[in-house]
């Protein structure tokens, strides 16, 4: 196979052999190849030492391969995520060895938990230098195997290809989940004999899915249709699974009340007539309380967190559990299964679907709009239309929705803000929900939204971030910089760690100990990145200031100032059950 | 009851390709959990290139069966199998190396070795190197027996355990071989309740 190398700097590399079918490439230009075969579009990283011959090949990719230069390496991981999640494909980050891959470890094992494909390519010392404590060499492989789904070290050039073809493979098959490659120096200048890229699509020792068992289905299916209240339950297993639209087609045929974990937000619109809210520690009261009494749960591509269950011992005892998954380590994990019904949810769900009875569950959806309606009452209402002189989050986020109609990536930090953000924000599509979901990272918000971005530009992308979050990875500012890149954020700014000094309030007697946090000042902050931005902290300005944001051209920054000790309302307080919701 | 006294022996068989690192990840699974390792083998198995952990751990069945799904999960795992004790069959194996002199004079050797199954390794004017292998209790049962003549140094080996109701692996390793994989490899725990076999 002849390859078409775009540079003249590229062709003199080239030795073509008589037989024509192989031509000589460095290992970094073999990376590169294997890169574009895979439909990459942009990677995120950051050039040092052990990855210089890869980012000497980089230079003759231009055309092919954008490179967004970070800031920091976390943040380029994040951005690597955000882009994997907005846009369904593959992220890829580049980090040179030694603290340049050790700054990727929060990244990984956030990806991890949060099962979001990702390739990282990390340089290595020379191969000859392994173990000797060269300088920049650290042992990737080993500190990043508990928070990869597979890792690999490469010092052979002609192994680059292949284990390329299996990373990708591994990253976005099955249960995704982020591989890293650490190639050697020496790996990298090596020339070898290229026969061309070949994607991976088997691999003898793993099985991506597990194979759908019909009886099971059927199984599964004569609970539903015997269930006088039956409840669903569902996460990102929906939308990996790019299933959105069976698990619609099963939830209208089943007319089953569904509440989702915050990492499946948005797998169906949140209007959906069925679409009953959130659940977990801040979820909504009807999802949470009526756990505790559905006859039937039935979880679709969700791990029972322990933020979602509560109390383990005291979670839904009651009910015959359903458990839809990829992931067979899942089952049983947490909440033992009735009937577990391994497999690809886009596969099981239209067969579910065909066996279900067409229902209405009038009586028992009516349950939960009564809760609904109590929470409104009781916290809703004074949230997003608040009677105090400060501005809520909850309204900043409310008049957004009215901005955006649902129609914008919300990208979170973590904390207050995101639970607030989660409960509010209002989701027309599919994969608009971007936040840290099982490892909470502070710090995360920024980098995802400019990742996210990338990964769907022809959406709104906004950043709802903390004062505290923001601080963590603020040096991203200068990436939207650099990049040009149009990414709306937005600093919800109460002047505390919000989410520890609530607990702090109601659980360690108002001991305020070390939430207490000073901020720069954000606008000059950004204004010297030379991003637009103000700051608001009187209601009147808040429509009108979301409106310039949403409509400038290019990235924005708009801090916004709200209450300093407002709670995030309902609580399943830690250790309780998820029928002891608190409302207050 | 406590699930302190639901704790037996339970030796993990694991098939897997034999990959730099892979060690570790399983090692992890354990450690990740507080749960120590009591023994731990690593061999060829009857198939070329497919190699064979043995592990040997203290816990319930409830967690063991976690765990073997977690092995189970990783790349490069082929497959994981679970047994108590009654099982399987198993062996250890130790060395003794104890001073020549004194064994000679006070030990009636030949007794010695017909009653434990040992074998002697080496004999030397220092010392004599005895090996014994079998069960843990009879291993053991020899150190009792030579520490009163001066044992210099003891080792025993990790267990090595065959599965009773295993036919192998190799109409297995076939199915895996196969892109897309039969039903007979797809075993769910829920249709063989009484087999304590683990696959996906």
């Amino acid at each position: 196979m002849k390859l078409k190398l775009m540079e003249t700097a590229q062709k003199e590399l080239i030795k073509e052999t008589p037989t024509k079918t192989t031509v000589e490439i460095s290992g970094s230009v073999a990376l590169l190849e294997g890169l574009i075969a895979e439909g990459t579009e942009v990677i995120f990283g950051y050039p040092g030492g052990a990855i210089m011959p890869i980012y000497d090949a980089l230079y003759d990719y231009k055309e092919k391969l954008q490179h967004i230069l970070v800031r920091h390496e976390q943040g380029g991981i994040h951005m690597g995520q955000g882009y994997a999640r907005s846009s369904g494909k593959v992220g890829v980050v580049f980090a040179t060895s030694g603290p340049g891959a050790t700054n990727l470890v929060t990244g990984l094992a956030d990806a991890q938990i949060d099962s979001t494909p990702l390739v990282c390519i990390t340089g290595q010392v020379f191969a000859h230098l392994l173990g000797t404590d060269a300088f920049q060499e650290t042992d990737v492989i080993n500190i990043t195997t508990p928070v990869t789904k597979w890792n690999y070290q490469v010092t052979d050039a002609t192994e680059i290809p292949s284990v390329l073809a299996k990373a990708f493979y591994i990253a976005r098959s099955g249960r995704p989940g982020p591989v890293l490659i650490d190639i050697t120096k020496n790996a990298q200048l090596q020339l070898f004999n290229y026969e061309g890229y070949t994607p991976c699509n088997h691999i003898r020792s793993y099985r991506p899915k597990p194979i759908v068992r019909k009886e099971y289905i059927a199984q599964a299916a004569d609970l539903i249709n015997q269930a006088k209240k039956p409840f669903i339950l569902f996460g990102q297993g929906v939308l990996l699974g790019k299933a959105e639209k069976e698990f619609k087609a099963f939830v209208e045929k089943s007319g089953i009340p569904a509440a989702w974990t915050i990492m499946g937000a948005g797998a169906i619109p949140t209007d959906h007539e069925l679409n009953v809210g959130m659940l977990g520690m801040h979820g909504n009261y009807g999802p949470n309380v009526l756990t505790n009494e559905c006859d039937v749960l039935i979880a679709i591509g969700m791990r029972f967190d322990d933020r979602v269950t509560g109390r383990l011992d005291k979670y839904a005892k009651q009910a015959k559990v359903v458990h839809l998954d990829i992931d067979p380590a899942e089952i049983d994990k947490n909440i033992k299964a009735t009937v577990p019904v391994w497999g690809d949810c886009k596969d099981t769900l239209p067969l579910l679907t065909e066996l279900i009875k067409e229902q209405k569950h009038t009586e028992w959806l009516e349950r939960f709009r009564a809760y609904s309606q109590e929470e409104i009452e009781a916290v809703i209402q004074n949230e997003l239309n608040p009677t105090t002189a400060e501005m809520t989050m909850g309204e900043v986020i409310n008049q957004l929705n009215a901005l955006t109609h649902g129609n914008a990536i919300i990208v979170t930090d973590v904390g207050q803000h995101q639970m607030v953000a989660c409960r509010y924000a209002k989701f027309n599509n599919t994969r608009s929900n971007i936040t840290s979901g099982g490892l909470g990272t502070m710090g995360f918000g920024l980098p995802a939204a400019i990742g996210a971005k990338f990964g769907a530009q022809d959406k709104t992308v906004v950043a709802v971030i903390g004062d505290g979050g923001f601080q963590m990875t603020l040096q991203e500012l200068g990436t939207i910089m650099q990049s040009g890149i149009d990414v709306k954020i937005m600093i919800l700014n109460n002047r505390f760690l919000g989410m520890v000094r609530q607990w702090q309030e109601l659980f360690n007697d108002k001991r305020y100990s070390s939430v207490d946090i000073t901020s720069p000042d954000f606008i000059k902050l950004a204004d010297s990145y030379y991003i637009a931005g103000k700051r608001i902290s009187d209601r009147k300005d808040l429509i009108s200031s979301l409106d310039e944001m949403l409509n400038h051209k290019g990235s924005y920054l708009l801090e916004v100032m709200v209450t300093k000790e407002n709670n995030v309302f309902p609580m399943v307080p830690q250790g309780c059950s998820v029928s002891e919701i608190r409302l207050k | 009851m406590s699930t302190e006294s639901n704790k037996q022996d339970f030796t993990i068989t694991v098939y897997a390709e034999n990959q730099i690192g892979l060690l570790n990840r399983i090692a992890i699974i354990f450690s990740r959990r507080k749960i120590n390792i009591e023994s731990l083998n690593t061999s060829p198995s009857e198939i070329e290139h497919i190699h064979r952990f043995n592990i040997l751990i203290q816990e319930t069945e409830e967690v063991v069966r976690k765990l073997a799904k977690q092995i189970e999960k990783q790349i490069e795992v082929l497959k994981v199998y679970y047994n108590t004790n009654e099982d399987i069959i198993w062996q250890e194996m130790a060395l003794y190396k104890v001073p020549t002199d004194e064994i000679a004079e006070k030990v009636l050797v030949e007794r010695l070795l017909r009653e434990y199954g040992a074998r002697v390794v080496v004999i030397r004017k220092d010392y004599t190197v005895f090996e014994t292998t079998g069960h843990r209790e009879e291993t053991d049962k020899l150190i009792e027996v030579l520490q009163p003549y001066g044992l210099i140094e003891f080792v025993r080996s990790a267990r090595v355990a065959i599965i009773k109701a295993s036919e192998g692996f190799h109409s297995k390793l076939r199915e895996f071989e196969r892109i897309e994989p039969g039903q007979d490899v797809i075993e769910n725990e829920y249709l063989d309740k009484g087999d304590k076999v683990f696959t996906m």
